[in-house]
């Protein structure tokens, strides 16, 4: 039977090689995906290692000074890390060799052009220490010398390339504070994590590190480097006893673990994500695979009856497809893994293209990789093709001697059609369920939303015939006979024609949904956005920390300024419960945003300081009314009474409380600032947006956002979401083009003697082809309508679940991008019928109408 | 058989063929499946392509129908000669002035049998002309099948669809393979009754192999091949006489 399957195997090459397409993409992307992840974690996990191979025991020391800052006594007052005394003791320490003792924070380098170098969050400072010998361990300079004196600094390599500075330049740099002036001493490299995966390292003479990051003779990270021989753990435990209670410390080989298990974690998403696109791959894969083999079953028919006929057994007969099913999963994994292969490898290099670096290492083909590929990909192709196996060895000996096919039973589809009816009647009950629910509806709706799916792909056969039917009439008006034929050809075989509109539907049911679910959001959001801002301009630092206060009175001399608040966070406690506020100038506070009072009025806010506004939300929970008086208990111990003076409509990037930021300033040493609100004579304009760039200094590491840029921050990540998920889609397509390639070829080659007959009494080859093209465009846009339609549906019922946390939440069908849809449908259809149709057309009229 | 074709039409030739020749392979191999066949087929008039297995019967028929190309010769339909013919010309011709019935009837499943009826103008997108359509079908008697389709008819009424859709469009020449030759004798009869009448009442043209003497003898005149080359002709046969005549062709056989 081996050999028999083996033959078989051979004599569909051309069928068996789409099936082969499809399982290879899954085999691809599971194999590719498992290789890249485990190169890349071995290249991190060797980085991390060699930045931590000369240190015994690293520590980190937090600054646990309390923001009261006018208490006298030593103990109260916490420390802001360590000093330079305890470094020296730990110094004296047995074993140890040397302690570098470092500070750092943001620091952002401006390029000439005064653009920020890097992306905001990897943006580093830190200070140069030098050794005994006038060198620093952790960096080696390439060019010039690490800086000693307070107006130098020292960049990395990348980082002093993209601005293109030189050793002796002026390089302007932003810390927290406003933007300085440096002279570049020396250009360095390091083994730096952080450094080598993109992002920018200044470094600056101790004492202004000190003092821009923490205190001057404090630092807050240490790493001590031992004596051969010494033990490790030993050390750290010495040094645990030197310094204060809740310092981290740990030993190097600890620290390049947790490093090396960071990254990986950080690696996981995309994992998950690439893993995604195997599964689709996969999932899409098994109709494919079960439909090819359905069909080759079906045109041997004849030829399993003979085998049965002489006296082969029901069994031997489904291990032969079996086996078939195995040799074409074997080479579909071997060949899946191969390009699974390149592709981690340009993976690799399409990584370190994005500016993402990452650090060079061997390609790492775990014995996992190897394993999982091959199990899917048999695996896969094996249990699709069970049921085809099913089929053949039913097919009775007599069946040999008949000369017509065999007609499919029409029992099946009726038991199918009630499993497929009953399976949409419970889904669909459980969607409605879920999004009358509140709380947990998404999950509930996810549940019904697979079964329906499930159930919308059981019965897609049954949905072929009366959805084909109303475009007949079309069809056959524009296209003429061709149109017509094509569309009674297209709901001729419903089960076939099911599976491989299936392909599409499923594709296309997961983007519509998302797509509809991200455009909601994101208009909702955008509406949001519009209707609660009338600031021009949001000013922030790039790397998300505070903004120094002296930005605010920067701004405030800026032209054309006419409102400004800052934006701060304050804290405290009513009763039990722990509050997060927003606190904002009152004066400026409606001149800024759009804010909806409920009752009592926000201008009592500007009277007093202690004025406080209240969403909708707390008054009920609590009881507040305006003029109600409220205890709150701040972070530096103090208590206040706050009043109640208005309660609004929640603006959500604002949260739940407002304050006054005099208010809030009393109660921190250093106000937290997020963002600064500005709005300007005249609104957006070029000029006015210059005036606050020159009035900050041209301070490279801030951020000045117009509307567009604040509706770009929210949507810009649900357009990254988008944009990942076509790319799936394009996946989907891709099988979906084999699927229709396979069926159509399988059409044409059972209808050889009708389209023979056409081209005898008057079609001309132009006709047959696009009968053959039209059929396929027929069955794509079938299944891409069923998953436009399901996905819309779901994209709705998901809306309802989220409907209550989104203020101006309306469904929004994006029918431009659904239009999208449909269309790359009837390309795929298009695409996929070229070489169906082209055979169908050169088909020989003789040898298709003479009878056997 | 003494019915005489239509009188004005008698002279005027529907489908001529001149030296024919039609050889497959070169050197050795080289098979001549019609060797120099000069034929008339006139108007009006129901001939029977008798010969051998082998003979280029089907061969001769494929050519003249314009659905196999030829090696020499010419083959003119009408006024229209087809070895200048591209396949875009030539299909319009078989569509327009060419009606086919099969042995295998050859209806498309997903089709009524009124729209197999018409399919051939609706492939030309033509209408239909209703009143010689009504008299096509009521002749064929299926009237009250139109809305069937063929998997519901049986062989015999499928192939009367397939007469019906050869004559629906009014064609100059109508070419029919083995018509009779998957259906018993009853239908057989029937359908070969048809055709007749379509000659003798309608002035058709109708060109039909077949193996079968009974068949033969519906039509005006019997052509017989052998290796190639027109080696006999009956006029107005007998079933006997056509029957006599091909086993002179088995005799041949066995002795040669």
């Amino acid at each position: 039977m081996f050999r028999t399957a083996l033959r078989n195997v051979l004599s569909h090459k051309a069928r068996l090689l789409m099936t082969v397409l499809a399982v290879m993409l899954g085999v691809a992307f599971v194999s590719g995906t498992l290789i890249f992840t485990d190169t890349l974690g071995n290249a991190f996990h060797n980085q991390s290692a060699k930045s931590y191979k000369d240190v015994a025991v690293g520590a980190r020391v937090w600054d646990t000074r309390d923001d009261e800052s006018d208490s006298e006594s030593d103990a109260d007052k916490g420390t802001p890390g360590v000093d330079q005394k305890t470094v020296d003791r730990i110094g004296e320490l047995t074993g140890v060799a040397s302690v570098t003792s470092r500070v750092s924070g943001f620091a952002g380098v401006g390029d000439p052009d005064g653009k920020l170098i890097g992306n905001g969050w990897s943006n580093t400072g830190g200070n140069f220490t030098p050794g005994k010998d006038g060198k620093d361990p952790a960096y080696d300079f390439t060019e010039g010398a690490g800086p000693t004196e307070a107006g130098q600094v020292a960049l990395d390599k990348d980082t002093a390339a993209r601005g293109k500075y030189k050793v002796g330049e002026t390089v302007r740099v932003a810390t927290n504070g406003p933007v300085k002036e440096y002279t570049l001493s020396g250009i360095f490299t390091t083994e730096d994590g952080a450094v080598n995966a993109g992002g920018s390292l200044v470094l600056f003479d101790t004492d202004v590190a000190q003092k821009l990051y923490l205190e001057p003779g404090y630092f807050s990270e240490l790493s001590v480097t031992a004596e051969a021989g010494a033990s490790h753990d030993e050390i750290r435990a010495q040094v645990v006893k030197l310094l204060p209670e809740d310092s981290d410390v740990a030993t190097g080989e600890q620290l390049a673990e947790d490093q090396a298990r960071d990254i990986e974690n950080g690696l996981s998403s995309l994992n998950q994500m690439l893993l995604a696109f195997a599964g689709i791959a996969l999932f899409v894969g098994v109709f494919l695979i079960s439909n090819t083999f359905t069909m080759l079953v079906a045109q041997r028919t004849k030829e399993l009856a003979l085998l049965r006929a002489v006296g082969a057994s029901r069994r031997q007969i489904k291990r032969s497809v079996l086996i078939e099913a195995g040799v074409v999963g074997v080479v579909a994994s071997v060949v899946g893994f191969l390009i699974g292969l390149g592709l981690a490898i340009g993976l690799r290099s399409a990584m370190g293209l994005l500016d993402a670096k990452v650090p060079a290492g061997p390609l790492v083909v775990s014995p996992t990789a190897v394993v999982a590929a091959f199990a899917v990909g048999v695996l896969i192709t094996v249990l699709a093709a069970w049921l085809p196996a099913r089929k053949a060895a039913k097919i009775p000996p007599v069946a040999a001697m008949g000369s017509a096919h065999l007609p499919s039973t029409t029992r099946s589809l009726i038991v199918r059609n009630s499993i497929g009816g009953l399976l949409a009647l419970i889904g669909s009950a459980v969607i409605v369920l879920g999004a009358a629910a509140d709380k947990d509806g998404g999950y509930i709706i996810g549940g019904g939303a697979f079964l329906t799916m499930i159930a919308v792909i059981v019965l897609i056969p049954l949905l072929s015939r009366p959805v084909i039917a109303l475009v007949r009439p079309l069809l056959s008006s524009v296209f003429g006979v061709s149109g017509k034929l094509a569309s009674l050809n297209a709901a001729r075989n419903p089960r076939r024609t099911g599976a491989t509109a299936s392909a599409l539907a499923i594709g296309l049911t997961l983007v519509t949904t998302l797509t509809v679910v991200g455009i909601t959001v994101g208009t909702a959001i955008d509406k949001s956005t519009s209707d609660n801002i009338r600031a021009d301009y949001q000013v922030s630092m790039a790397g998300f920390d505070s903004i120094d206060p002296s930005a605010v009175d920067a701004l405030r001399k800026a032209p054309g300024v006419s409102a400004l608040s800052p934006r701060q966070m304050a804290s405290f406690e009513t009763g039990d419960d722990y509050r997060n506020a927003t606190a904002l100038a009152p004066a400026e506070l409606e001149k800024l945003f759009n804010i909806t009072t409920v009752s009592g009025s926000l201008s009592s806010m500007t009277k007093d300081a202690n004025t406080i506004a209240i969403s909708e939300e707390i008054a009920k929970s609590e009881g507040w009314k305006p003029g109600d008086t409220v205890p709150a208990k701040f972070g530096d111990g103090k208590k206040e009474e706050l009043k109640v003076g208005a309660v609004i409509q929640k603006v959500d990037f604002l949260g739940e409380l407002l304050t006054s930021t005099e208010l809030a300033d009393r109660h921190q040493a250093k106000p937290y600032i997020t963002e600064i609100w500005v709005k300007m004579a005249g609104g957006e304009s070029t000029a006015n947006e210059q005036a606050l760039v020159d009035a900050l200094g041209k301070n490279p590491a801030i951020s000045i956002k117009d509307m567009e840029g604040i509706k770009n921050e929210f949507s810009g990540i649900i357009n990254t979401m988008l944009n990942i998920l076509y790319a799936l889609l394009g996946m989907a397509l891709i099988i979906a083009v084999l699927g229709v390639v396979n069926t159509l070829a399988m059409s044409v080659f059972e209808r050889q003697q009708e389209i023979g007959m056409l081209r005898a009494i008057g079609l001309d080859r132009t006709k047959v082809k696009r009968m053959i093209r039209l059929e396929a465009v027929v069955i794509s846009v079938f299944g891409a309508l069923i998953g436009v339609g399901l996905g819309t549906f779901l994209g709705w019922a998901i809306g309802e679940t989220i409907k209550g946390s989104i203020p101006n939440y309306a469904l929004v069908i994006p029918w431009d991008r659904i239009a999208v849809f449909m269309a790359l449908a009837a390309v795929v259809g298009m695409l996929a019928a070229l070489w169906p149709a082209r055979s169908a057309a050169r088909l020989n009229m003789l040898t298709a109408i003479k009878t056997e | 058989m003494t019915t005489t074709p239509i009188a004005h039409r008698a002279t005027a030739v529907a489908a001529h063929a001149h030296e024919l020749s039609k050889v497959y392979g070169v050197g050795e191999t080289q098979v001549v499946a019609l060797d120099k066949v000069t034929v008339d087929f006139r108007q009006g008039e129901f001939t029977a392509i008798m010969g051998p297995s082998g003979s280029g019967k089907s061969t001769l028929m494929h050519c003249v129908a314009g659905l196999d190309s030829f090696s020499s010769g010419s083959v003119r339909i009408g006024e229209t000669e087809l070895s200048t013919l591209k396949d875009k010309h030539l299909t319009q011709l078989r569509r327009d002035k060419i009606g086919f019935i099969f042995q295998a009837f050859n209806l498309l499943p997903t089709l009524t049998a009124l729209e197999n009826i018409t399919l051939p103008m609706d492939i030309a997108g033509r209408k239909p002309d209703k009143q010689w359509l009504d008299q096509v079908i009521s002749m064929i008697g299926l009237a009250d099948r139109l809305g069937h389709r063929p998997t519901q008819l049986s062989g015999g009424q499928q192939q009367r669809v397939a007469v019906a859709r050869a004559l629906a469009s009014q064609p100059e020449i109508i070419f029919g393979d083995e018509p009779t030759g998957n259906l018993d004798s009853r239908s057989g009869a029937e359908v070969l009754g048809f055709l007749r009448n379509s000659v003798r009442e309608l002035g058709q043209t109708v060109v039909m192999v077949t193996h079968d003497a009974v068949a033969a003898s519906y039509a005006n005149r019997v052509i017989f091949l052998a290796d190639g080359r027109i080696v006999d002709e009956i006029l107005n046969p007998t079933a006997d006489a056509v029957f006599d005549r091909m086993k002179a062709f088995d005799a041949k056989g066995r002795t040669s």
